[in-house]
């Protein structure tokens, strides 16, 4: 049974629909997307007192946006944790909305690294930049944010018997998403994917290999893009447009590479429990699970850390197109198509809430039936290295 | 010779690391309190917070924990070396590094989880400092 807390809502979304945006500054993307957002809630410009900012792109962070937006919010907040965090400054809003210190909160993302040529995933390891005690011991050694999740995966198939077969599952289900929303599919078109229909499992195992053992139809998309959200009081969610998306529960944890450390546990299996406790939920009862699909090892490794199954038996939990928005098993997974065939500007986290609340809206390209409870979880930084796991639980009003 | 990246100076937690690399020496911390085992190298002990560390020297043999063959890296002292292993490796004195496993003929093929491997240390066109490198035994 959920708990009967409703504090704080999201009440406006945007996704910005380009994935190829040229001519267009990260800081124009945000702004659009606010705008938007703003729009869609209902709520006005000036209603704004919180803003939540990653300091990406040409940001700013909280001081940057606040000038940029002309805006004089009384709770600044610069999380900048990775991909997951959208999941963390959701949980301050929560948190400050709780206090009394916000009433209505925004969180923006924009990014053009498609058209900056920003090679996220196979560039690493560059020997450049200021002296740091991380980089002193990894550049040398030529680690890409790919080869970092591969490192993963390989463990994980060394412990547990995973295969790459059973990682396809997640690249399929996810591309028959993107096929059923039209954004997702002017992506792969305009990002010149080889093919956008479906695929098939031997179609990822036959795509090439970019870092052992992880596969080209493995690997998420490197898009421009962007979007935002507005949270909101309860109070001031009354006065919103739509039906409110409840903020049940949220949890935040940090992991590392340790000595003896288990690289097949990411930082799920710490922030997991406190947000379903907090929520009151257990995995089982959810609709739709968001996971930062940067690759396919990400969401493996995370549904098990997340409760969805136990840890090293992903492998008998994925079987049987389990992860479709129509299946019966829940629950549906990445309804949107993902990072993998989507939208991946560099922090995919903010898009995890998007689809979370269009979901639970009924708004969805691949609407769920009756979809009542999701999880946001954002994955930041290098799966097997310096990483976050920010998870987040809404619920339908 | 390979052209890796060097180490970047002035960089104080990790230059007794890399001055040992050029006297052909691995080195760790450990905590003269806890006892713990302390890498990458940084100025207090994460087990129990204590300052009193000491360098020690390991025999710079261990297991490959996990891999990774690099088949596409855009940095060019990278894209050159072919497909190549990056690994991180548990040395027998309890801390694991990352390091690249080297001298197989094909690295999709020759290195696997569990192998054992020793250090050595290679000469590097970009700089003084040679880079710790893990050959199998
Ligand atoms: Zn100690």
């Amino acid at each position: 049974m959920a708990n009967q807390a409703r504090d704080a809502a999201i009440v406006g979304i945007h996704e910005y629909p380009l994935r190829v945006a040229p001519g267009r500054s990260a800081m124009q993307i945000k702004a659009e997307s606010i705008s938007k957002a703003l729009e869609d809630s209902g709520l006005k410009y000036s209603d704004v007192d919180a803003i939540y900012d990653t300091n990406e792109g040409e940001g700013g962070g909280g001081l940057g946006m606040s000038h940029y937006l002309g805006l004089k919010p009384t709770v600044i907040d610069t999380t900048a944790v990775g991909g997951s965090s959208y999941e963390f400054q959701t949980a301050h809003a929560l948190r400050d909305i709780r206090a009394g210190k916000a009433n209505v909160a925004i969180l923006s993302y924009g990014s053009v690294a498609a058209s900056n040529r920003t090679p996220i995933g196979t560039g690493g390891g560059t020997g450049a930049g200021a002296p740091n005690w991380q980089g002193n011991m990894e550049d040398s050694f030529g680690q890409t944010l790919i080869a970092n999740y591969a490192m993963v995966a390989h463990r994980h198939m060394h412990q547990y018997g995973t295969t790459s077969a059973d990682l396809a599952e997640i690249s399929v289900s996810t591309r028959l998403h993107a096929t059923r929303n039209p954004d997702a599919v002017r992506a792969m078109q305009d990002l010149q994917f080889m093919g956008t229909g479906e695929i098939s499992v031997q179609d990822v195992l036959d795509s090439r290999v970019i870092a052992d053992p992880l596969h080209l139809l493995e690997c998420c998309m490197v898009s421009d893009g962007g979007g935002a959200l507005v949270i909101a009081s309860a109070a001031a969610a009354r006065g919103a447009k739509k039906k409110p998306v409840w903020i049940l529960g949220t949890g935040e944890a940090t992991k590392y590479r340790e000595n003896g450390g288990d690289i097949t546990v990411s930082a799920g299996a710490q922030s997991a429990p406190i947000a379903f406790g907090e929520a009151g939920v257990k995995p089982e009862e959810l609709d739709l699970a968001m996971i930062y699909d940067s690759f396919t090892i990400t969401v493996a490794t995370i549904l098990e850390d997340l409760g969805f199954c136990k840890k090293g038996e992903y492998k008998d939990f994925a079987k049987g197109n389990r992860f479709r928005f129509d299946s019966a098993l829940k629950p549906a997974l990445n309804t949107d198509g993902g990072g993998l065939s989507s939208n991946h500007p560099g922090m995919r986290g903010l898009f995890l809430l998007l689809e979370s609340v269009r979901q639970l809206r009924g708004e969805s390209s691949s609407q769920i039936a009756n979809a009542q409870l999701a999880i946001a979880h954002g994955n930041g930084g290098f799966l097997g290295g310096n990483h976050t796991g920010g998870s987040v639980i809404l619920a339908r009003d | 010779m390979p052209n890796r990246p060097q180490p970047r100076f002035p960089e104080p937690n990790s230059q007794p690391f890399w001055e040992g690399a050029k006297r052909g020496e691995l080195l760790y911390q450990q905590c003269n309190s806890c006892n713990g085992v302390v890498f990458y190298p940084r100025m207090l002990c994460t087990h129990c917070g204590s300052l009193d560390l000491a360098w020690k020297q390991s025999k710079g043999e261990g297991t490959v924990y996990t891999y990774s063959v690099v088949r596409q890296n855009r940095n060019p002292a990278f894209s050159d070396l072919g497909a190549y292993a990056l690994a991180y490796i548990d040395l027998d004195e309890g801390f694991r590094m990352m390091s690249n496993v080297i001298g197989v003929a094909d690295p999709t093929k020759d290195v696997s989880i569990g192998q054992r491997v020793k250090v050595e240390f290679e000469k590097q066109d970009s700089g003084d400092y040679p880079i710790p490198v893990f050959r199998p035994v």
